[in-house]
């Protein structure tokens, strides 16, 4: 007999006013008897809905079913034979508009917890099994990837555990591209992180950093090397700004390069040398996941007011409700329906001001959200020592720019052929946000996935 | 890692390496920079490329001493490895078709100011060059500097070595004496390339300077290092870092380079250009 609670099993976390202050992981995870009770919840349903939901179909009833019995091994065991970053996904998925989004108990109170799940399952893992991957019979055949963030790591997985040898370049010092310098420490563990990449490198994969793909090599010369097939996860790494005046003045960032600095470069911790500015007042525009992320690590850096300035309501943001909840818990105080018009600086170039002003949603736009209509007249100014754009990113030009045949988007996306993913040139396959424009990890994943597969295929009928 | 393989103090703060990083070494031009970390606290420092030998691997770096990471990187010795070195980034400076040229470095500058000087004599240019320095203790790169362009003028603002005055007063004095110069480079501090691209406005010479805004990535990621040239902005590590001299919004640049810098020490007061021009101007400039 199923447990029939309505709602899942409550996921332990830091006190709002404790964690506001440090950067150790808000979330604590499950204990082995909380996953056991919550996996109970689980009806075993015969046509899966969940799994159709999930961007690499982890086979979710199966180890879900290994974890009400107990047997987490196994679990994990069933995990991995789709997802290669498990402990990554039961982080930072976006499992409300997938695999739970999806699950039958969702019609009536709360989905089962799945990304908690795998989460559990995954750090259980690490926890408990010290017996390391081992690289797979080579086949002599060398395949590059470009880029080790999600989609690269993912497709460099794939092909290492089909016997390829597999070189990822690198271009930053660190692998693991948006995990590293994008997401923080609070909500994904860098040393996770690191014992991911570790297993990787213990499949044989090869990791080369401090190699920008387009500088220091082209494509055309990593195939001279005699690597057979490309694969290109670059991300989308270039932020824009809005163009409005101001934007230049000392303490506006763009979240790439807060997050950067807190994240990558470890502004937080007293011993790396990268500074940040030391905030009272900031302001994040934008209403995305960077947008939250940007805003509580500022709070973390002790800025005593962080403010969300969106130009749409709350129900338009297209932040996860988790973070959204995390953030307001945190004392981060959400200015929506408004939106900046200027930045105005101090004596000596510093951002002292934001002028706003209000705005009211009209009927939706080709986005299907309503759009947001500035409301003339209502223009007001807030206090800010920090600005941080958090309006989106593009592709970076770099690669499409030193590769002859492949064509990109208007918006510089990369073209791929939707069933297999590769681009206008043979032999090269693009993923990720270099394709989709910023998005999700586990979208970015998935297409690593599925970029692995078409290269298999590829190389085995050359 | 990437190994030291030559090092050679020439001055007291200013340092020269060699490092060995072969794939930079073969692609890298003149105007590109590498950026590096000393180790895993270091922050991620750009400095641009001074010299290449592809066959031994090696890429030059001309450093001055300014902060830690720069500190520990003076303190190493031939055989010693740093952690990081990323490279060649930016776009090479443009040099084709120019038959007369003057190449103008302020202080460190000159050592970013040389390739382009070498390139420029190497590809038939008639090539003068004007190195300025605070004093004589500071000069470097006078012998290297001699064997690439047809005349080499030092200038020091104490008048300890060279000519006593600013770079600026050189290039006037030569420009006065009637050298066409269908091209500028200026390599230096802001100020200074600030300055040279006034100089040359009124003649319509064209003029180009490299810029050293505060960067991270230096792939285009970061966003910190935009400047804004032409009322556009524009980021130096991918755009740049050489932009057309007159275009440049200077003082914004000099605003944003002091982000992280303590009031006292980018204090206008403490910039001599700024105070030669302040006596001459009154303090109007």
């Amino acid at each position: 007999m199923p447990n029939m609670s309505l709602t899942k099993v409550p996921m332990p976390e830091q006190e709002p006013n404790v964690r506001n202050k440090n950067f150790e992981e808000v979330a604590m995870g499950y204990t082995a008897e909380m996953a056991i009770e919550e996996a109970t919840r689980c009806l075993n349903c015969k046509h899966k809905p969940c799994v159709n939901g999930c961007p690499v179909n982890v086979r979710i009833p199966e180890f879900v079913e290994q974890v009400a019995a107990g047997e987490f091994e196994k679990a994990y065991e069933i995990i991995t034979s789709t997802n290669g970053l498990p402990a990554v996904c039961g982080r930072v998925c976006p499992q409300e508009s997938q695999c739970e989004g999806n699950c039958v108990r969702g019609i009536k109170g709360e989905p089962v917890a799945i990304g908690r799940l795998e989460r559990f399952c995954a750090d259980y893992h690490m926890a408990n099994s010290h017996a390391a991957a081992t690289k797979p019979e080579s086949n002599g055949i060398k395949v590059a990837v470009v880029g080790a963030g999600p989609s690269g790591l993912t497709c460099a997985a794939d092909l290492a555990k089909k016997g390829y040898e597999v070189t990822i370049f690198e271009a930053f010092h660190k692998a693991g591209g948006v995990l590293v310098y994008g997401i923080p420490e609070f909500r994904l563990p860098k040393a996770i992180v690191q014992k991911e990449i570790d297993n990787l490198t213990n499949l044989g994969v090869e990791i080369k950093t401090n190699m920008v793909i387009g500088k220091v090599l082209s494509i055309d010369e990593i195939f001279d090397m005699g690597y057979k097939a490309c694969f290109v996860g670059s991300g989308a790494g270039l932020p824009s700004f809005m163009g409005i005046e101001g934007e230049a003045l000392i303490g506006v960032y763009s979240a790439n390069e807060y997050l950067t600095r807190a994240n990558l470069m470890k502004a937080y911790l007293p011993e790396y040398d990268t500074p940040v500015m030391k905030s009272k007042s900031v302001a994040v525009v934008g209403g995305g996941n960077v947008a939250m992320d940007a805003a509580r690590t500022a709070k973390r850096l002790g800025a005593e007011n962080v403010y969300i300035v969106y130009r749409r309501g709350m129900e338009e943001m297209p932040a996860r409700k988790e973070e959204i909840h995390h953030a307001i818990e945190e004392g981060i105080i959400f200015k929506n329906l408004n939106n900046p018009v200027k930045l105005i600086g101090d004596e000596e170039g510093r951002v002292s001001k934001m002028e706003c002003i209000e705005m009211e949603l009209g009927e939706p736009d080709a986005s299907g959200r309503r759009r947001p209509i500035e409301k003339e007249g209502s223009n007001f100014l807030l206090d800010v020592d920090t600005v941080i754009m958090s309006i989106g990113t593009s592709p970076n030009p770099l690669i499409r720019s030193t590769t002859e045949g492949l064509e990109a988007n208007k918006r510089g996306c990369l073209v791929v052929n939707e069933d297999t993913l590769q681009t206008t040139r043979e032999g090269i396959y693009a993923g990720g946000d270099a394709v989709t424009g910023a998005a999700t990890v586990i979208l970015a994943m998935g297409a690593g996935k599925q970029a692995a597969e078409s290269i298999d295929n590829y190389l085995q009928n050359k | 890692m990437y190994k030291i393989l030559r090092k050679k103090q020439l001055n007291e703060n200013v340092c020269l390496m060699d490092i060995e990083a072969p794939f930079i070494a073969k692609k890298a031009k003149a105007g590109q920079f590498i950026i590096f970390r000393v180790d895993e606290y270091g922050e991620r420092v750009p400095l641009t490329i001074s010299d290449t030998n592809p066959e031994t691997g090696a890429v030059t770096i001309i450093f001055q001493i300014v902060g830690r990471s720069t500190m520990v990187l003076s303190q190493l010795n031939e055989g010693d490895a740093i952690l990081d070195f990323v490279g060649p980034l930016g776009t090479a400076t443009e040099l084709d078709g120019y038959k007369n040229v003057c190449v103008i470095g302020g202080g460190v500058g000159n050592a970013i100011a040389f390739p382009s000087a070498k390139a420029l004599f190497k590809n038939g240019a008639h090539v003068d060059v004007i190195a300025g320095f605070r004093s004589k203790d500071i000069v470097i790169l006078e012998d290297e500097f001699k064997e690439v362009c047809d005349n080499l003028y030092i200038t020091t603002d104490d008048g300890t070595y060279g000519e006593k005055g600013f770079v600026t007063n050189k290039l006037q004095s030569l420009i006065d004496a009637g050298n066409n110069y269908d091209l500028v480079i200026a390599i230096g501090p802001v100020p200074m390339m600030k300055f040279v691209s006034a100089v040359t406005k009124p003649y319509n010479i064209k003029t180009l300077v490299s810029l050293n805004p505060i960067m991270i990535d230096g792939t285009g990621m970061c966003g910190g290092c935009r400047v804004t040239v032409g009322g556009e902005i524009k980021f130096a590590c991918v755009d740049g870092p050489d932009f057309d001299g007159h275009q440049v919004d200077y003082d914004e640049l000099m605003k944003r380079n002091s982000t992280y810098r303590t009031k006292e020490t980018h204090d206008r007061e403490n910039c001599r250009m700024y105070k030669a021009a302040d006596a001459v101007t009154g303090g109007a400039q």
